[in-house]
């Protein structure tokens, strides 16, 4: 049982979303979903231990020997990234069926827990998968699945979004295609790690370049890098409340996971930094991204865009950790993957919790609700702080490691604009305490009750999740670590 | 001239990409991007099939006293990949009978200037409340 972990991993997701046709009441779907996931979070969480202590594990599919067969290959970075997706994924699953009774009409509820399934066990593949190819379909998977979800949303403007993003994603996927392409056609395989040994003797020629910048452009656009974020404000602001606090979580993590696998991990640093100026493009892109996306999501009046906007920046964040290419530089990037995760799951999470009691997040709406619905904005005054990055908080701990890796570089210069990067957080985030806690409450206005136990239970779990890494950062540090080093034992 | 007609195959690849990515781009009509997506992604699929000739062997189907086969391989993948295209086609075009229904419209301008409309008129309906 053990030995098949990795497979499970995926199988366990894949298999529980038919499955939900059979059970069809949406409130039985909903814990077949609740127990097919906490699974997935079960075997992530004890394949990270089994990395941790025996270092990569290779799983065969069907006993077929890689590079022939299809290999699925667990080292402590995806393992790291899977746990984060089926972590949050549970624990946004808590509170899902109270959040779509009012968004969702019953006849769709149970395809919702299906689609929901299908773009989780895509998530985990392009995580657990070894192979090139692999990646493409299960990227597929989880983005076919994501284009219906978004189109779920009760506004029609939802399905724009949904249609944009399908069109975006697509030719990412496609851009993704030709490059796999390109370097099965130069090496003749599409094992990674058989990729990673193969491609060093043909890095010269013009076709892997090619590869490369096709590869790289195809992840940036599900990335949402800036320049290529387009897709990713209105597809989280139209989309039901649930799928957003999911995807704002996981969606960009996998994309991001891709960029390191392939950038460090099969190209090769020598290659990527090198013989291309990537490093210099991706600080460019990762600091533009950080102070444009801040700046408009100031002047947002919906809160589910402001947080969107700013999830654009935060990936900016990780990008200028990723362009430092060292050690330092990646374990930020990670732990500020794991700690994204944690802070917008929870702020989303709580804004789930606002459309249920007031039906809109626009920032008007949420005068007096400081009062009203105490325990909630609590939650996203905590989750606000985290992401300006206050002590205490998880966002501290990422933004620490990522000045002292570039300190350790040298550049004073960039650590200061991190900084000043955060101080347009506290803009943002200061809008909305000011309107909950100081403004009276709209007169006329039903008095707004807390949220229900359903949506209190997560938000509060990812709230102290972002607090308790924030005071004892050993485990993910430590894990962060380790996974920066497995990416670069590989290069070395 | 070699660089033309030997490397045929990718000039055909090119050429198709670069028809289907200008369709996306200038068209308005959300059936036609489809289309567009489609050509863009059928030139791709070209690519991979053709990458799979090996020159002067047959189809990868054993018979006696052949030795050279094309590779199979490419094929294989580009199947998976022919369903995933199917796939987002059916969903594009689920989409936009959807999208047909909420708006009235399949023009990208039109459903954009809707959108903001709305946007306009919720600050309005905000203000006199």
């Amino acid at each position: 049982m053990l030995a098949h972990l990795p497979i499970l991993q995926v199988i366990v997701p894949l298999m529980a979303a038919p499955t939900c046709l059979i059970l069809r009441k949406p409130k039985l779907v909903w814990l077949f979903t609740l127990l097919a996931s906490s699974l997935a979070f079960i075997i992530s969480i004890l394949l990270l231990q089994q990395v941790m202590q025996t270092g990569t594990i290779s799983y065969e599919l069907g006993g077929w020997s890689p590079p022939w067969g299809i290999e699925y290959r667990i080292d402590q970075l995806n393992a790291f990234i899977a746990l984060i997706i089926s972590g949050v994924s549970t624990v946004v699953l808590l509170a899902a069926q109270t959040s779509i009774e009012k968004e969702i009409p019953q006849e769709k509820q149970t395809l919702f827990y299906i689609l929901y399934l299908l773009s989780l066990t895509g998530m985990l593949g392009i995580l657990t998968t070894g192979d090139a190819f692999n990646v493409f379909v299960f990227l597929e998977i989880s983005s076919l699945s994501a284009y219906s979800l978004i189109a779920l949303g009760k506004d029609r403007r939802a399905l724009w979004a949904s249609f944009q993003y399908l069109i975006m994603g697509t030719i990412g996927a496609t851009f993704i295609l030709i490059g796999i392409g390109l370097m099965y056609q130069m090496t003749g395989t599409l094992n990674m790690a058989d990729l990673a040994t193969r491609l060093p003797e043909v890095a010269e020629s013009r076709t892997i370049t090619t590869a490369y910048v096709f590869f790289i452009v195809g992840v940036c656009l599900k990335l949402a890098l800036f320049p290529l974020h387009f897709w990713l404000p209105n597809a989280y602001t139209y989309a039901p409340s649930i799928v957003t606090a999911f995807f704002a979580a996981t969606s960009t993590k996998v994309a991001a996971y891709l960029l390191i696998r392939f950038t460090f991990s099969i190209f090769g640093i020598s290659f990527s930094f090198t013989t291309l100026p990537m490093e210099t493009l991706f600080l460019i892109l990762g600091l533009l991204g950080i102070f444009i996306a801040s700046t408009v999501a100031i002047y947002q009046d919906n809160i589910k865009h402001v947080f969107a906007y700013s999830s654009v920046a935060q990936v900016g964040y990780m990008i200028v950790g990723f362009s430092l290419s060292t050690h330092a530089g990646l374990t930020a990037m990670l732990l500020h993957m794991f700690n994204h995760a944690l802070m917008k799951g929870a702020l989303f999470l709580a804004l789930a919790a606002i459309v249920y009691r007031v039906g809109s997040t626009r920032i008007a709406d949420f005068q007096g609700l400081g009062r009203q619905m105490p325990l909630t904005m609590a939650a996203i005054v905590v989750g606000g702080l985290s992401l300006i990055g206050v002590p205490l908080t998880v966002g501290f701990v990422s933004k620490w490691y990522l000045v002292v890796a570039v300190i350790e570089k040298g550049w004073w210069w960039l650590a200061g604009l991190v900084l000043l990067g955060s101080l347009l957080a506290v803009i943002y985030v200061w809008r909305i305490v000011e309107t909950a806690y100081f403004k009276a409450p709209i007169a006329g206005r039903h008095p707004v009750k807390e949220a229900p136990m359903a949506f209190l239970v997560p938000v509060w779990l990812l709230v102290s999740a972002n607090v308790y890494f924030g005071i004892d950062t050993r485990l993910s540090v430590e894990v962060a670590t380790a996974a920066a080093k497995s990416v670069f034992g590989v290069v070395q | 001239m070699t660089m033309i007609l030997g490397l045929y195959n990718y000039w055909i690849v090119i050429v198709l990409m670069m028809i289907g990515f200008y369709i996306i781009i200038s068209h308005g009509h959300l059936i036609k991007k489809i289309i567009g997506l489609n050509i863009f992604q059928t030139s791709v699929f070209i690519f991979y099939i053709s990458v799979g000739k090996v020159e002067g062997a047959t189809a990868p189907i054993w018979q006696e006293g052949i030795l050279l086969y094309s590779n199979p391989l490419p094929h294989v993948l580009i199947l998976t990949a022919i369903v995933v295209g199917i796939a987002t086609t059916a969903l594009g075009l689920a989409l936009i009978v959807r999208i047909k229904e909420a708006y009235g419209s399949v023009d990208e301008d039109e459903i954009q200037s809707m959108d903001n409309q709305d946007v306009i008129s919720q600050e309005k309906e905000h203000q006199q409340c």
